[in-house]
């Protein structure tokens, strides 16, 4: 028994083992529904197995919706607790486990994730490929993000949560401190879904520099391409940090190093130091994908080309630039001298200029355009003043003399998530549906759909503005409860309702999704948004070979060229085409991935070396592997061009 | 004969061995720690460059332009990272 013991949860509450019971029934129902319909062999040939960026894409998305609403009970939860003075739903220790799950959740595993799935969706399209540069290796980044995910979501059932903020902040973070098991998962759940990211990073460069369709040069791209280009190179180049810096403090907490410590030649700020140097580019990696989709969204509803497209690109890659040469702003109260400070300082003040060119180019575009308020246009329309508000905050923060007032506030977090909700979330959400139809052929409904934006903005402003208040006021953030005579309650209150009319929101998109799928009409045809880019070009939903023949560009907005230009897009005819085999090591490499992790998370050292073994022998059986792909043959690609009409020809 | 003969690649390899005995001789010589590092950070940085260029085929491709460029990007944001930590952490720290 003395083996098992190491598992029990050890702060333990009746909500943590109603959720096991729920885990494991859930878990259950998923078994027996799988089985019960025979569905095995279709989840395992068409979407575990598959390299289909497409499918791929999609299982990033699902996974961060589900994380979405994981984070999202967290943040309710948060709320709920601080809703009124002295309350007692959460202690303290349970309060710190549930902001640094919510952090965690929803940076790593929903906002990474959903970015990574549009673009995996979105970008081979847009380029005009057959699919990445490299299939299996993007099957592979799939997996090893969800082994990460499902490592640090078991946290809290098995051995206990993290604790110490998503930040992870040394000292606390070190054993003396945190003396459960939870930094070991919050280690080794990151470095686990960090390779995957890194790797996608690679490939979507890789994509984008050498998979482009003839004519297309790299200053005629549509634009959430180039941003994620730039994103990818932000990957490649900021996430080794994270990387090093985690293995670090896993020496640290698990081989007795003192890397972090603040004793024996150690510095516990240089774990501060190496995160937000990761950190801050990550935000960028975070926010410009969602820049992408607005211009994407705003140029298709305002029913014009997009402004200043060189300007775009430019100001993104200085963001690009700027955005690894200011992270000492998160930390101005460390105790730098004033002329370091200011350096830092300058820095962050200087990314504003970019980033508000890039509102005045979008600006100009639905200047004397024809807006038309879809859904997607609706949260794009939102997102420009508040995000607005969020960066001139953000500003305000940036004066490192003044930060000594801001720092570690309400103030802060009002900030961020000021920045994090209408930038990165509602261009997810607006990216969601405006690429839905290209992803299941029907269309989400737009009255629906405006209801769960309303319910979003309006609670958004109803949950952080009161923070902005209380923060100045001095509510310290990650407290979990206040005294009356403090007077945060009243406008506590009022974030928590907020909070109740966002968790609505959430609601009604599921309900959305169910809607539409039962009702929605599946005659939309190729292009029912009236778009530009080439992704439109194709039909929906999109088949495995992407276009029945490579296209032919001549500028950033190819199939709009062909719509009104009279451009001729598909020159050829239709040959064989050439697409990557599905594999099954990707999830089963994963799978030892997984066990690697939780081995190493409770020091079961046989566990980590026959893990190990297994991934080294999967390494070595791909290397020997002969894998030539294979050929879609012209006959069966006619076959399905005369079920979708025959079109795009 | 002469066509075949890889004079380019047998240069690179002599001067890499050259870098690399003066950078040992940091270890048999008696020299102050200043000295000491700045020939190891200099020979290190110029071996680097021999591998990448002369045996990696850096500037044979015509990826020539993308190869630098992420090349020297890297380098720059390495070089940022060091000297702002350094700075943040040391230099600059109370």
């Amino acid at each position: 028994m003395e083996f098992f013991e190491r598992f029990a949860v050890p702060h333990p509450s009746p909500l943590i083992y109603a959720s096991m019971v729920a885990i494991g029934l859930v878990i259950i129902a998923i078994i027996a529904g799988v089985s019960y319909f025979k569905k095995w062999g279709y989840l395992w040939n068409e979407w575990l197995t598959t390299t289909d960026h497409k499918r791929i894409g999609i299982m990033y998305i699902i996974s961060a919706l589900l994380m979405l609403f994981r984070g999202g009970a967290d943040a309710v939860m948060m709320r709920l607790q601080t809703s009124v003075p002295d309350n007692t739903f959460l202690d303290a220790q349970h309060y710190n486990e549930v902001f640094t799950t919510h952090g965690v959740v929803m940076i790593f595993f929903m906002a990474m994730a959903f970015v990574i799935g549009l673009m995996n969706f979105v970008v081979p399209l847009q380029i005009g490929a057959r699919d990445v540069a490299f299939p299996r290796l993007n099957a592979i980044s799939f997996w090893l993000y969800f082994a990460g995910a499902m490592l640090f979501n078991i946290s809290f059932v098995i051995g206990g949560s993290p604790d110490a903020g998503w930040t992870n902040y040394y000292p606390l973070a070190s054993n003396d401190f945190s003396t459960s098991v939870g930094v070991n998962y919050y280690n080794w759940a990151l470095q686990i879904s960090g390779i995957g990211t890194l790797m996608t990073g690679i490939n979507f460069i890789a994509t984008i520099i050498k998979m482009r369709a003839p004519g297309m040069t790299l200053m005629k791209m549509p634009m959430f391409t180039w941003s994620a280009l730039i994103t990818n190179a932000i990957i490649v180049f900021a996430f080794p940090v994270l990387t090093i810096a985690i293995i670090m403090g896993t020496l640290d907490r698990q081989f007795g190093t003192h890397f972090f410590a603040s004793t024996n030649g150690g510095m516990d700020m240089m774990w501060a130091n190496l995160f937000w140097v990761w950190g801050h580019p990550e935000v960028y990696i975070l926010i410009l994908p969602a820049f992408g989709i607005y211009s994407e969204i705003i140029a298709t509803f305002s029913q014009r080309n997009l402004y200043g497209y060189k300007s775009m690109v430019g100001s993104m890659v200085i963001i690009s630039l700027l955005s690894f040469l200011v992270w000492v702003h998160h930390f101005f109260t460390m105790g730098q001298d004033a002329l370091t400070n200011s350096i830092f300082s300058i820095t962050t003040m200087a990314i504003a200029v970019p980033t508000g060119i890039k509102i005045f180019n979008w600006l100009l575009t639905m200047w004397k355009g024809k807006i038309h308020f879809t859904v997607p246009m609706l949260y794009s329309v939102a997102f420009i003043p508040l995000f607005t508000i969020g960066g001139v905050t953000g500003v305000m923060l940036g004066v490192a003399s003044a930060d000594y007032q801001y720092h570690n506030t309400m103030f802060l977090v009002a900030h961020f998530h000021n920045t994090i909700i209408p930038g990165v979330v509602f261009a997810m959400l607006a990216g969601l549906t405006y690429w839905w139809p290209k992803m299941f052929g029907f269309m989400l409904n737009e009255k629906i759909g405006k209801w769960a934006f309303w319910f979003l903005t309006i609670g958004f402003c109803f949950s952080f503005f009161p923070m902005y208040i209380t923060g100045l006021d001095g509510q310290a953030r990650r407290m979990f409860t206040y005294s009356e005579a403090t007077g945060f309650g009243p406008l506590n209150m009022l974030s928590f309702f907020g909070a109740g009319l966002m968790a609505i929101g959430f609601v009604i998109i599921v309900y959305n999704i169910y809607y539409s799928f039962r009702y929605s009409p599946r005659n939309v045809g190729d292009d029912p948004w009236n778009a530009r880019s080439l992704e439109w070009a194709t039909h929906n939903p999109v088949p495995e070979y992407n276009f029945a023949v490579l296209p032919q560009v001549e500028s950033s907005e190819a199939f709009w060229d062909y719509k009104k230009k009279g451009h001729k897009l598909f020159p050829d005819s239709i040959k064989k085409i050439h697409m990557p085999n599905n594999s099954g090591l990707p999830i089963i490499m994963s799978g030892l991935f997984f066990i690697f992790g939780f081995s190493f998370v409770f020091y079961i050292w046989a566990g980590v070396i026959i893990s190990a073994i297994g991934i080294f022998a999967c390494m070595a059986y791909r290397s020997f592997e002969k894998d030539d792909g294979r050929y879609i043959s012209a006959e069966e690609i006619k076959e399905t061009e005369d079920k979708f009409g025959g079109a795009g020809q | 004969m002469k066509e075949l003969f890889p004079i380019k690649q047998v240069n690179g390899f002599v001067f890499s061995l050259l870098l690399t005995i003066v950078a040992l001789s940091v270890y048999f010589f008696d020299m102050s720690f200043q000295l000491g590092m700045t020939i190891l950070l200099v020979t290190a940085f110029i071996q680097a460059g021999v591998q990448l260029i002369i045996f990696m085929h850096a500037g044979e491709s015509e990826d020539k332009g993308t190869i630098y460029t992420s090349t020297i990007y890297g380098v720059v944001i390495a070089l940022f990272t060091v000297f702002g930590s350094l700075l943040a952490m040391v230099w600059g720290y109370m």
